[in-house]
């Protein structure tokens, strides 16, 4: 049994439509996120799911139990928010168990979850300070706390990292997924940050202008991108509309510009059946810049000139002319990036490639 | 200069105006009042200056004064009460109003628009024996004689509640402003009812509002003198009245003065607990 099932759920605010009917179901234990650009409708989802919003549409059930009519005070569900949003009038260990006012636990047993949840998250000093007392990243992991003392059916987490900084984020990251894996909860998470998305997730849900793009586990929304929108919001692709020639002994002939024919695997072009217009999807990451006269070692590669260079320390974004097109690749480097106007040669694997039908 | 030292010396320079306007129209008329209650009306009629104790003595032994003051801050603790139960409920319509917030508060303030006396005096046109509610209920046969619903400390509370409320539905306002929504939204995620959220979450957190809001009916109440005049009855009268009555009926100013300073000082008390519980900035964002 699915422990959340969106059935048909659509959700409109007049004549927007915020949500168009989709469709979704989440197993037990599943770290599942809701990814996409701001206004893509994940939030409305979570909160729809939440007991927040009412679905304009369909049905949301979790744990077997529809739970559309059941106000959110009874769908028993951990929530962590954005701004955290603990209390700022109650102290720590009085937020963690706040939930547990609201469920027949004994004072002991209140006392020693709320004790536990404060380990879990490794701040088990902090029970008497108030919240104006603590870090955002331990606000953060209070407001987790909060959120699973009451062993939630579902934890809902919005764009719980964005509020904190660069460094903090990736570690929160760890720890977020750390806990989650250690406790089993079935959690929904909303980010517009793929790095986060591809970093937590068991399957990831892509989503744009309400519209579900690509629902699958993070190597295979990365790999094999379902539409021009997936593969651009996760890394950054240079895609070329091409011809499939023939779909044939596991690989698909995609004749691209600039490239010639490209056979790629099958497997990352599911949604090409046969002979027609395709586009080529190049990810930026596997287009590679060489010195121009390096040996092209069977690469499938052409000549270009390097017109903006943006260095980042362990990698390069370049942008580089070939022809009339400009292409991005983002390399790993250990020594000296290119310089721009220089003449390279830029080169890919057919395998890393993927495609996409239409023109 | 040195930039410190005239950094230093700005906000003085910014202050002095309002600083010299607060010094010859407050403070030194206030001390005229404090020396004046020292001196002392002669039996003949007029004023002898001098350092006498008689007006304070007066003042603070005389249970007529001592039972009107009781009154007076009995009636303002009411009004306080009424505005209290009344302004939050409106108050939190505005704050969580999903449409035109500037509207509603504009609806708030237009009475502010007509003046407070027209405003009191309107209540004789609406319960006055040939007012509007008593010509009604004999219109529709419910009685045959006009009732006598005016002069009584119930309309005075009902006056001044009229004066007061939006004051403290301001103050409501803005505390309730200041509460984040998605706390509601947090502590319903947790098991709460709407109810319960907002007992445990969004009033403990408005409470400073309603403090500050407390504070400012019962002290413009306290302080009042027009609304027992025109809608009380003899009885009725408020500690300013008597202030009213020494200064401007009796001609006895070094009276009037020491019994202002007593309702001042009274005040004036009250206020420093208020501020030593909750502080003055919220009443300031209040205001603000």
């Amino acid at each position: 049994m699915s422990a959340v099932t969106l059935s048909n759920i659509e959700k409109k605010f007049g004549n927007f439509t915020a949500v168009h009917p989709m469709s979704l179901e989440i197993p037990e234990g599943e770290f599942v996120t809701l990814l996409g650009p701001s206004g893509c409708g994940k939030t409305t989802t979570l909160r729809m799911v939440a007991g927040l919003l009412d679905p304009t549409k369909g049905e949301i059930s979790i744990k077997g139990r529809r739970v559309n009519d059941l106000p959110i005070h009874k769908r028993n569900l951990g929530i962590v928010f954005q701004n955290y949003a603990l209390f700022p009038h109650k102290s720590i260990a009085e937020n963690v168990g706040f939930g547990l006012r609201y469920r027949n636990v004994s004072k002991d047993d209140a006392a020693r979850r709320v004790k536990d949840a404060l380990e879990l998250v490794q701040l088990p000093h902090v029970a008497d300070r108030y919240p104006s007392a603590l870090s955002g990243g331990q606000q953060q992991r209070i407001a987790l706390a909060r959120a699973i003392v009451i062993e939630p059916d579902v934890l809902l987490l919005d764009e719980p990292l964005s509020a904190l900084d660069a460094n903090l984020r990736e570690d929160m990251r760890v720890e977020l997924k750390r806990i989650q894996h250690r406790i089993g909860v079935t959690s929904i998470f909303v980010t517009h940050d793929q790095a986060e998305a591809l970093a937590m997730s068991d399957q990831i849900v892509v989503m744009s202008d309400g519209r579900v793009e690509q629902v699958g586990p993070p190597e295979e929304v990365y790999n094999a991108p379902a539409s021009e929108f997936v593969a651009n919001f996760l890394g950054a692709s240079n895609i070329l509309s091409g011809q499939c020639t023939a779909r044939e002994n596991g690989t698909v002939a995609i004749d691209a510009p600039l490239f010639g024919t490209v056979p790629v695997p099958a497997e990352k072009a599911p949604n090409i059946p046969g002979p027609g217009a395709a586009k080529l999807v190049l990810r930026a990451e596997k287009l590679q810049l060489v010195a121009k006269n390096a040996p092209s070692d069977g690469l499938i590669s052409t000549e270009a000139v390097v017109e903006t260079v943006d260095y980042q320390g362990q990698a390069v974004r370049y942008f580089v002319r070939v022809g009339d097109t400009q292409l991005q690749a983002i390399n790993m480097i250990d020594t000296r990036p290119f310089a721009e106007g220089d003449t390279v040669r830029v080169q890919f694997r057919p395998r890393d490639c993927a495609a996409l039908p239409g023109a | 200069m040195s930039i410190e030292a005239r950094e230093a010396r700005q906000p003085w320079i910014l202050l002095s105006p309002s600083l010299a306007v607060i010094t010859l129209l407050l403070i030194v008329p206030v001390l005229f009042i404090v020396v004046y209650s020292f001196w002392l009306r002669t039996s003949v009629g007029d004023v002898q200056p001098g350092f006498f104790l008689d007006n304070w003595q007066d003042a603070l032994t005389d249970r007529f004064f001592r039972d009107i003051l009781l009154n007076t801050l009995k009636i303002a603790a009411i009004t306080t009460v009424v505005c209290a139960l009344m302004g939050y409920p409106a108050a939190y319509f505005i704050a969580r109003a999903k449409g035109n917030k500037a509207l509603l508060l504009l609806l708030l303030m237009l009475p502010f628009w007509i003046s407070y006396i027209i405003r009191t005096m309107s209540w004789i046109y609406i319960l006055g024996t040939s007012g509007a509610l008593n010509t009604a209920m004999e219109w529709l046969g419910i009685i045959n004689e006009p009732i006598q619903m005016l002069y009584n400390e119930t309309t005075v509370i009902l006056g001044l509640v009229h004066f007061l409320l939006p004051f403290m539905v301001l103050n409501v306002y803005v505390s309730l402003e200041g509460v984040d929504t998605t706390l509601e939204d947090a502590a319903g995620s947790l098991g709460a009812t709407k109810w319960q959220s907002f007992l445990q979450v969004t009033l403990p957190l408005s409470l400073p509002g309603l403090a500050a809001g407390g504070l400012l009916c019962f002290v413009l109440g306290a302080g009042t003198y027009i609304t027992p005049a025109v809608l009380g009855g003899p009885r009725d009268a408020m500690f300013a009245n008597l202030v009213f009555e020494a200064i401007i009926t009796q001609l006895n100013w070094p009276m009037g003065a020491a019994l202002s300073l007593l309702l001042l000082a009274v005040l004036g008390v009250l206020v420093m607990v208020y501020n030593h519980f909750l502080g003055l900035g919220q009443l300031m964002k209040g205001l603000g």
